[in-house]
């Protein structure tokens, strides 16, 4: 009797779940897998002004290629985000580090480190481009302090402008670096590096040897963030150099944008799109699998 | 102290100076007038509390054809992040709740293609987002922008919830079923009273992400809809009229301010949702 009263309920119950997550399935399936699909073919198609769904082959990547600015902004991309990467990475172990050795007022100084977290990518573009610009910015401040022939002018340089994101990107992304390692330092167990002391290993070494050698995962998440943000970034450039001087400092981002939604040129910009969304499989992809597998030797 | 000591702490405050400076020096320049920004450098200071600058951002600046200031611009993004972070964080949290303790075949294969809607660039989706909006009739409405928001944000969300949940011991639920109690009645007694802490993680992550955001406010908002970060680039980069310098300073404060007190104010879950979103998984 007891087994007939609670079958339905339990269908129901089976149901339920199911359910409650559907509207997020669907709308995964939908505006995530389907919009990848959608805008694959695009980049197969003939879109111009309006897109078609007809199929062109690979004339728009045989155009992306063909064309310098795509080029620049692929340069771009590399240049920006290794420096970025790389600045970000060792500014934000040392900075944990020195953070680390029992800091009067850690807390504060940490606060300060990771503020600019909060900012938008517009906040700090624009911020920097006021301090950068040449007229009145840091070029005049050092100007003053009697360094009269000074010069940075970065900004408004062909050449140097790309470094300039750079400054502004580290300056924006470096405290959190900073935050993971902190938290990778704190994790690593104490008697481990106690036990290094009484062998009487060199503080450098306990470094090199034990504490780097621990922070591997830390390092290794903060890098797949550190080059999502570098491969995505559009707010700062367009707030910061709005992709000049010319098109020196475009990237990927910016190039799509310009291509799709200002020059009609739809085809182009989704191939463009495919190629960041390559750019970023080739590093999530070898992460989800080494991740994955950690997970299988575990059980 | 030792010498290496005085080094630490030199290199620290040295450090925490330039960090603060751009911060410094918005807040000075938007405090000083065109002249004494001429004059003076960057870090010379005003010469008085001189609030006009924040006026005119906040009420009368041009960006681009409409001199109306920030304000509109700054409600709109607060219409906008409201519904968004409410509605994609109710949902996180249930479907986190779903994929821990309410397990079916497959919920796994679905936790990980959500997961894959958290890495990709946003630039392969914008395309077809902007027909379908169109195609909804919502181009250019702030309702298309909190739909956007609370699609992709869904992802966040119920990772987060998911990884919280993960932690609850299933003993909970399941004594609490034998018992007779259903889905939503554990959901609300049991589930919901442990989960402030992670609530309060995706508010945050949420909130910043979406008043933050710069990239579907320009392609998907137009003219009166768009959300203060649009707003602050168009009044920052127009180019006619002479450059009110401590204006763009002043515009940048107010639509930094937000996601500032929230740092300021819940720092530490600030750094939470942070981390959680970058150590995936």
């Amino acid at each position: 009797m007891k087994k007939k009263s609670s079958a339905p309920r339990q269908s129901l119950g089976n149901f339920l779940p199911k359910l409650v997550v559907a509207p997020t399935f669907v709308v995964a399936v939908i505006f995530i897998y389907g919009f990848m699909f959608l805008n694959a073919w695009l980049s197969f198609s003939s879109s111009r002004l309006l897109p078609t769904y007809d199929w062109a082959g690979t004339i728009q990547y045989e155009k992306l290629f063909a064309n310098d600015r795509w080029w620049v902004a692929a340069e771009n991309l590399m240049l920006f985000g290794g420096l970025f990467i790389v600045i970000c990475l060792l500014l934000g172990l040392f900075l944990a580090i020195f953070l680390d050795q029992k800091i009067r007022a850690e807390g504060a100084i940490r606060t300060i480190y990771l503020y600019p977290m909060a900012l938008s990518f517009i906040v700090t573009g624009t911020a920097w481009k006021w301090i950068l610009n040449p007229e009145l910015g840091v070029q005049r401040l050092v100007r003053e302090m009697g360094f009269e022939s000074f010069t940075f002018d970065w900004l408004v340089n062909t050449e140097m402008a790309i470094y300039t994101v750079v400054i502004a990107g580290v300056w924006q992304s470096s405290g959190f670096v900073m935050a993971l390692c902190l938290a990778g330092l704190r994790g690593i167990d104490d008697n481990i590096i106690k036990a290094a002391k009484v062998d009487g290993a060199s503080m450098p070494l306990i470094y090199r040897k034990i504490i780097i050698p621990g922070l591997r995962p830390v390092f290794f998440s903060a890098l797949i963030v550190l080059t999502h943000i570098a491969i995505k970034s559009f707010d700062l450039i367009v707030a910061l150099t709005g992709g000049g001087p010319g098109f020196a400092t475009d990237v990927p981002a910016t190039f799509m944008y310009t291509y799709s939604f200002t020059r009609g040129q739809i085809g182009l910009g989704s191939a463009a799109s495919m190629m960041m969304l390559m750019a970023v499989a080739a590093i999530i992809v070898p992460y989800l699998y080494s991740e994955l597998r950690e997970k299988k030797d575990e059980h | 102290m030792s010498i290496n000591r005085v080094l630490i702490y030199s290199i620290l405050s040295f450090v925490a100076l330039i960090y603060l400076m751009p911060l410094v020096v918005m807040l000075i320049t938007s405090l000083k007038d065109l002249d004494e920004i001429r004059s003076g450098t960057l870090l010379s200071l005003p010469q008085s509390l001189n609030f006009d600058a924040w006026g005119k951002a906040w009420g009368t600046a041009c960006t681009g054809v409409s001199c109306e200031g920030l304000k509109g611009y700054f409600w709109n993004s607060v219409l906008i992040v409201v519904p968004a972070v409410a509605i994609s964080t109710v949902l996180g949290a249930l479907n986190g709740y779903v994929l821990t303790k309410w397990k079916f075949k497959g919920s796994d294969l679905f936790f990980g293609m959500l997961l894959i809607g958290t890495m990709i660039p946003f630039q392969v989706i914008l395309l077809p987002m902007a027909r379908t909006l169109g195609f909804l009739g919502l181009s250019g409405t702030t309702s298309g922008l909190i739909m956007v928001h609370v699609i992709y944000g869904l992802a966040f969300t119920t990772l987060f919830f998911r990884n919280y949940y993960i932690s609850i011991p299933n003993e909970l639920v399941n004594a609490a079923r034998i018992d007779g109690a259903g889905f939503w009645l554990i959901f609300w007694r049991i589930i919901i009273p442990v989960s402030i802490p992670i609530i309060v993680v995706s508010v945050i992550w949420q909130f910043t992400q979406i008043w933050n955001d710069f990239l579907f406010g320009v392609v998907y908002s137009s003219g009166d809809s768009q959300p203060i970060t649009v707003a602050l680039n168009n009044l920052v980069n127009t180019s006619t009229g002479i450059k009110e310098y401590n204006v763009d300073m002043a515009a940048a404060i107010i639509a930094a301010l937000p996601t500032l007190l929230v740092y300021v104010v819940a720092g530490k879950y600030f750094v939470k949702g942070l981390t959680a979103g970058a150590v995936k998984g």
